[in-house]
């Protein structure tokens, strides 16, 4: 989340943001703190819950369609909490506060650009997605084309947004919990990769659904308290809070407009756009509009969701003013020896933490540390179960067995996927330590909005589309969002260490090449594929067109 | 019935077609409006960041920037909610009978 600001401003953002937020924008390196009881107090009651409701869940979890989809048995409104419980990261939560406690206005443009890509997905893929699929997006893009490279394709696509996403809060998890509760990295990583198997392996999406609604409510119910203690001390008056918030600010005036956060307009469009619209090519989140029942409920639920995570962003920017009211007057408490230059003890990322412990004392912050990791684990746990169902679902049974698969096989694979999801996690979150892995979430949108959504789009709406016109434009849309997020600044320069200014491509996103690229090509190659096999897609599109705007002869897929 | 006489009913009905054409449009028109207002946004940031920078009023400490901020994120929250409402009861009506026709 907050990865993109490196990626948006560059180094200029960084300076112009001062120590408190350089230190810790990426939830990057972080120092170990003391062992905060009181956090892993709650933080355990918290996973006792879950580990409760995940046995509850392994007795109903006894099919395939349970383990991926909760047997489509998923209210639209339990749905829409659970989309945001899988959307809002930790980053997002400590990472915009940090931005706003860092620079003011800055914050709320990022925020913005977090939720603009909910009204797309509403209006243009919701109840198609749910009308088409079954298990994994890749039913739908595939509905009508030749399986094997469809399915090969958007597996891949899945995998690829996976790793990265899940390597970004790997490694934020690791920074976290070593910051907040005081334990080793490693502990930390195996212990979130432990906790978040064991929900997935015996309890499947219905686990991870309860998981993701709990941790929406405990982050929501947390964060309105925290906004609700600021708002109060300034009698309900955002004018005296601001007029405050400068007074104290170093950097005075300046965090009311905005900063070097939006440089030049090509990159801001093209992050734009990766935001925008690779909301919408998330397989993790694609994954959630397949538990329930139906396109009604699929549209309430990403009514709900957008609801929910457009008020959480209204939130942090109430916490992030509060952090600059109410830690900058205190440095004793808040800042490392007392001195606001050195920043924020235990790093930039602490604000939202430490503002919860001037409001609410000892106990709400060790709540609110709980809040942070239990955020991670639902993410995480979307994550695998949305890279296993790719794996067991798209290339084990439809691509290496054409389909002829039973039930308990295709669930033992995924549940084998996703042991072997865990332990990769792990493995890699420890790998990339010591790396900067800001860029990591940036880059998964850049492949999300530029291989999964092109293909999924074009598939789904446009008649004269074919197997290889998606597979040849989503491969380009793939591999060129990757090349051209390693030769940008943020990874070239940021993190590879190469001289400022070797960069090869300049700007902070690949999204308006890459993924321009990937509908030019599906548009052009499926034009001049005039196969057997091309013919009998386009036949096979207006059947399609009646499912998709309908529902029928969808009630049956989910599996009742 | 079967589904696939179903769907090969729904298919040439005309009623249909006029359905999806006119939901299309009213989808396209809502994302468009959406991404009017968000690079609209943007744009103005990356162009003129000192309109955004601008007072409320004379001696107020709020820029303009900020309630039009909230205004884009309270903007996208009742767009979606705004589209749910009418696709969950209007265009499903129309959609259900559409399909019990061709049941029949």
């Amino acid at each position: 989340m907050i990865k993109a600001k490196h990626i948006l401003g560059g180094a200029a953002a960084l300076l112009a943001a001062g120590v408190a937020i350089a230190a810790g924008a990426d939830l990057g390196q972080a120092q170990k703190q003391a062992t905060n009881w009181t956090a892993i107090t709650m933080f355990g009651i918290f996973v006792g819950i879950t580990l409760w409701i995940t046995k509850w869940a392994a007795a109903k979890t006894k099919t395939a369609a349970d383990f991926y989809t909760a047997g489509g048995g998923i209210t639209g409104f339990q749905n829409g909490l659970a989309i945001a419980g899988d959307y809002m990261s930790a980053a997002s939560f400590l990472g915009i506060s940090a931005l706003v406690f860092g620079s003011g206005f800055d914050g709320l443009i990022f925020s913005i650009g977090w939720l603009v890509g909910w009204p797309v997905i509403t209006f243009l893929m919701a109840e198609r997605l749910r009308n088409l699929g079954k298990y994994t997006f890749a039913d739908v893009a595939g509905y009508r084309f030749d399986p094997g490279p469809i399915r090969t394709f958007a597996a891949c696509g899945s995998l690829v947004v996976v790793a990265f996403y899940l390597i970004a809060q790997m490694v934020g998890a690791g920074q976290l919990i070593k910051l907040l509760f005081g334990l080793d990295y490693i502990v930390a990583v195996s212990m979130v990769g432990a906790i978040m198997m064991i929900y997935v392996l015996f309890g499947g999406m219905t686990a991870t659904t309860w998981v993701q609604i709990i941790k929406a409510c405990m982050l929501l119910a947390g964060a309105t308290f925290m906004a609700l203690a600021v708002m109060f001390q300034f009698g309900f008056s955002p004018e005296a809070m601001f007029k405050r918030a400068v007074e104290v600010h170093s950097k005075q005036d300046a965090i009311m407009g905005p900063g070097a956060l939006i440089t030049d307009p090509v990159s801001a469009i093209s992050v734009g756009m990766a935001l925008m619209f690779g909301t919408a090519g998330l397989p993790h989140i694609l994954m959630r509009f397949f538990t329930v029942p139906s396109a009604k409920e699929a549209r309430k639920s990403v009514g709900w969701a957008t609801t929910w995570i457009g008020y959480f962003y209204i939130l942090t920017f109430i916490i992030g003013f509060g952090a600059i009211t109410n830690l900058i007057p205190n440095p004793a408490d808040y800042f490392v020896n007392g001195e606001i230059a050195k920043g924020l003890k235990g790093g930039g990322n602490m604000a939202a933490v430490h503002l919860a412990k001037a409001v609410g004392g000892d106990i709400f912050m060790g709540f609110i540390s709980a809040v942070a990791f239990a955020t991670i684990l639902a993410v995480v746990a979307g994550l695998t179960l949305s890279g296993a169902s790719a794996v067991s679902h798209d290339l084990y049974a439809s691509v290496w067995r054409h389909g002829n698969v039973d039930s308990a096989t295709e669930l033992r694979v995924s549940k084998i996927t996703t042991v072997c999801l865990g332990i990769f996690a792990v493995l890699l979150g420890i790998v990339f330590e010591k790396q900067n892995v800001a860029f990591m979430v940036m880059l998964a949108f850049a492949v999300a909005c530029s291989a999964n959504f092109p293909v999924l789009f074009m598939s789904v709406l446009w008649k004269d589309c074919t197997t290889k016109g998606a597979v040849a434009g989503g491969t380009v849309g793939l591999v060129s969002s990757v090349a051209l997020t390693i030769v940008s600044p943020a990874v070239w320069e940021a993190s590879l260490g190469n001289p400022k200014g070797s960069a090869l491509f300049p700007y902070a996103s690949s999204a308006i090449f890459s993924m321009t690229a990937a509908f030019a090509v599906i548009y052009i190659v499926s034009k001049l594929d005039n196969s057997a096999q091309a013919k009998k897609e386009r036949a096979a599109f207006p059947a399609q067109l009646v499912r998709s705007e309908t529902g029928v002869g969808s009630s049956s897929a989910s599996g009742h | 019935m079967k589904d696939e006489d179903v769907v090969e009913r729904i298919q040439k009905n005309p009623k249909f077609m006029q359905f999806v054409r006119m939901r299309n449009r009213y989808s396209i028109i809502m994302s468009i409006l959406m991404m009017l207002a968000y690079y609209g946004y943007i744009l103005l940031i990356a162009f003129d960041k000192q309109f955004l920078a601008t007072k409320v009023s004379a001696g107020a400490t709020m820029s303009i920037g900020i309630p039009m901020g909230i205004g884009v994120l309270v903007f996208t929250i009742i767009i979606t909610a705004i589209y749910v409402r009418r696709a969950n009861t209007e265009f499903d009506a129309t959609k259900d009978e559409i399909v019990k026709e061709a049941s029949k």
